[in-house]
């Protein structure tokens, strides 16, 4: 039972939600096998992390069938150290949703498409088959329209239909590529794509399937010209929901490009052009997108695109110090961008609005609440020794390593226009006096609510804020397993060799 | 739609049509057919039923509410894939099969459950969105 | 055959792109479901058409001995299809409400989300 110890996250967040259709009408009980499930699922990934730490990459064969025939199962650090950042924000905001979200929204079964989501991204971290993958990814997606969609407000289902627009579309490019790679190589294993992909002697067809999946999985990472759908949609369901979206949709979008490029597509000199291009347009046009929206959500994800940007850049650059950078940023912003958005949900509960010309007085009024929110606020800006502050010495050196002054220049500059906007936002939001917002009749604000609701809304900020803390005071840790990620992923013939046994 | 030759029909095809259904569910482990298209066929008895006697008639045939099946039928396939974990110590979703010949069904494995799993989930799937969509006013 | 194939397969994706860039929302969703035939057609394709016999190595050789039909884009087919199938149900009911709670079709008046508020 122990060699299948990598797929038990998986199959448990599957068992979670199977459980919790069961009790669709008892929404308290969802509640607490949510919570309790959630917790179960924390310590189960940290175990699998450590058993992979302790003894290397392993595999999980299902149905017994050899790679490259069948569906293989591969935990590599990278997918682990994925694996546990989905199960740690998954608690997180499932403790946040039995607080914030309202009954009419928990009766249409929120819980266990909750847990589908994070069964469909614990998959696609885990999977080592292309079309798999796409699975996972579908999961995922539809998922994520149902609790987009689940409330049925208007903003709701205009934002739903652009979400739902491109993220068809970009799973049908994904299809596309898979295939014409199968169709040049016979394989849908990535480990063994890797061998048959390089000795394709069509190489224009193999940079069309590369470009293809850099479409499919960029409009899902939301990289630039493919971001639009993003921003239009991210602030208009219950701040949980965004809350796991910003942290880990479009992150899942990442790890495949990621994998893809790292895997299969690899040292191909145009593709890193690409990259690069697309990585600086990013950061540009997310980093000015967020300098002139006025709600705080919409502020924090157009910032979501423009510190993808960071990680496409580190991806662009493909050198160990590079990846090292990215994995780094990858887990920091995961846990960063979580909190935010349960963080604008905290100040939406409490003043009933989300515009920053409208709010005001935060620090006057709640000191210790802000004193919490600003450690999350100043880890994204990167104010060392906060955990924003470390990836971005690996990218700009490396930047200065590999001559590419454009990206190192729009890394400054991102950098640098964070720091104005979470200063702009620190100052109108907590600073500024509060200002006279009208009552909304049947709204249920933050001071009427019970105490123990309002540990549901504070609780997993803080806990996310520690791990925040954790990353940033012990950056020496989490660049350790950076770099040996990267290193896992520069030299990949390690994980080739464990799919298809060739020791 | 409500022409009594439609109706009269209708109450004899319920029948014979979940009869193929279950048909199409036990020969797909070698033939054509299998818990997909076995549970669409066994959906679309229902909604047959349903445009001749109504959706409140099909409704009260089922006693219960379609999207029930769906845990249920998820539960059946998550079990099967997992027998091989605990009884055999083999991956997840490997095949156990039980080596005697079964009256009717043939032989008999884990994946025949996981199939009857897959049509119990699709048919609560598929009338529950055509439920859906016909009863949203 | 495959020429045939290869010609649907740019019509599939054609007429499907030109359907998501109309404006009305049903023309939304029936361009999708072209563009999704016309990937699971080109998965059809690519796996190469040939006529052999079922993929099943004899118990006393160790390969294939004669042509065989390669059984993986079907199975491709099959999942991505079902997948499609939800998704487009999914598609219709969301339709269906969005068209009721904005009272239009048109994409162009869906500005809710991008007011300053």
């Amino acid at each position: 039972m122990m060699q299948q110890l990598i797929i038990y996250p998986l199959l448990f967040q599957l068992f979670l939600s199977i459980v919790l259709m069961f009790f669709w009408n008892k929404i308290n009980a969802q509640k607490v096998i949510s919570i309790a499930g959630s917790i179960i699922a924390v310590i189960l990934s940290s175990y699998v992390f450590y058993y992979v730490w302790e003894n290397g990459t392993q595999k999980v064969n299902a149905g017994n069938w050899d790679a490259p025939f069948g569906i293989v199962f591969v935990a590599d650090t990278l997918a682990v150290t994925l694996v546990l950042l989905t199960a740690l924000s998954g608690l997180a905001v499932s403790i946040f949703s039995a607080g914030s979200v309202i009954k009419d929204r928990l009766r249409f079964g929120y819980f266990p498409i909750f847990h589908f989501l994070l069964l469909g991204l614990t998959g696609a971290f885990l999977t080592g088959d292309l079309f798999n993958l796409y699975v996972w990814f579908e999961i995922i997606i539809i998922s994520s329209f149902v609790l987009i969609t689940i409330g049925g407000e208007k903003a709701q289902l205009e934002g739903a239909v652009k979400y739902f627009t491109l993220n068809i579309l970009a799973s049908t490019i994904f299809l596309t590529a898979i295939a014409v790679l199968y169709g040049l190589t016979g394989s849908l294993n990535m480990a063994d794509l890797a061998g048959k992909v390089a000795a394709v002697e069509n190489r224009g067809l193999v940079e069309v399937a590369a470009i293809l999946f850099l479409i499919g999985f960029g409009t899902k990472a939301s990289i630039f010209p493919l971001y639009f759908w993003l921003p239009a949609s991210y602030h208009t369901p219950p701040a949980a929901v965004s809350a796991i979206f910003g942290g880990l949709l479009t992150k899942v979008g990442v790890y495949a490009l990621i994998r893809v490029f790292t895997l299969i597509f690899v040292g191909d000199v145009f593709l890193g052009e690409i990259l690069m291009v697309l990585a600086i347009l990013t950061i540009f046009s997310g980093g000015v997108g967020a300098l002139v929206q006025n709600n705080v959500r919409k502020v924090f994800s157009y910032l979501i695109i423009c510190h993808i940007g960071y990680m496409i850049a580190g991806l662009g650059m493909f050198t160990e110090i590079a990846i090292t950078g990215v994995i780094f940023y990858l887990i920091h912003d995961i846990m960063v961008k979580t909190n935010l958005f349960m963080v604008s949900g905290i100040i939406f509960k409490i003043k009933s609005s989300n515009s920053m010309r409208a709010l005001g007085g935060f620090y006057a009024n709640y000191p210790k609440l802000s004193l919490l929110i600003f450690i999350p606020l100043f880890s994204l800006v990167g104010i060392p020794p906060l955990s924003g502050f470390w990836p971005k010495i690996s990218l700009i050196g490396e930047g200065f390593a590999t001559e590419n002054y454009w990206t190192v220049a729009a890394i400054i500059f991102a950098s640098f226009i964070t720091l104005v906007i979470i200063a702009k936002l620190w100052a109108e939001v907590f600073w500024k006096d509060a200002k006279e917002i009208p009552e909304k009749p049947k709204f249920e604000y933050f001071s009427d609510i019970s105490k123990a609701r309002k540990t549901q809304f504070i609780l997993p900020i803080v806990f996310l804020s520690l791990i925040s803390l954790y990353i940033g005071f012990g950056a020496e840790h989490i660049q350790l397993l950076s770099s040996r990620i990267a290193n896992e992923l520069m030299n990949s013939q390690q994980y080739i060799d464990t799919v298809l046994n060739n020791s | 739609m409500k022409t009594i030759i439609l109706r009269t029909a209708s109450n004899y095809l319920l029948p014979v049509l979940l009869l193929f259904s279950i048909f199409i569910l036990l020969r797909g482990h070698y033939l054509p057919g299998g818990g997909f298209v076995g549970g669409l066929i066994a959906a679309i008895a229902f909604v047959f039923h349903s445009f001749a006697n109504g959706l409140k008639n099909t409704k009260s045939l089922l006693r219960f509410h379609p999207g029930f099946l769906m845990p249920a039928g998820l539960a059946l396939s998550f079990f099967s894939g997992l027998s091989p974990i605990i009884f055999a110590g083999d991956p997840f979703m490997t095949g156990l099969w039980y080596h005697g010949h079964v009256p009717v069904l043939g032989s008999v494995g884990s994946a025949l459950f996981f199939d009857m799993g897959v049509y119990l989930v699709v048919v609560g799937v598929t009338l529950t969105i055509i439920f859906t969509i016909s009863e949203a006013p | 055959m495959e020429i045939l194939l290869a010609i649907l397969v740019g019509l599939l994706y054609a007429s499907g792109i030109y359907m998501i860039l109309r404006r009305s929302l049903v023309k939304l969703i029936i361009g999708i479901i072209l563009l999704g035939n016309g990937a699971n057609l080109l998965i059809f394709l690519l796996g190469r058409i040939t006529k052999g016999l079922p993929p099943i190595i004899p118990e006393n050789s160790k390969v294939f001995l004669e042509a065989y039909a390669d059984p993986v884009p079907q199975a491709l087919i099959l999942t991505a299809i079902v997948i499609s199938f939800g998704l487009q149900s999914f598609a219709i009911i969301l339709v269906k409400r969005a068209h009721k709670v904005v009272r239009t079709d048109d994409l162009d008046e869906m500005n809710a989300t991008d007011e300053d508020s």
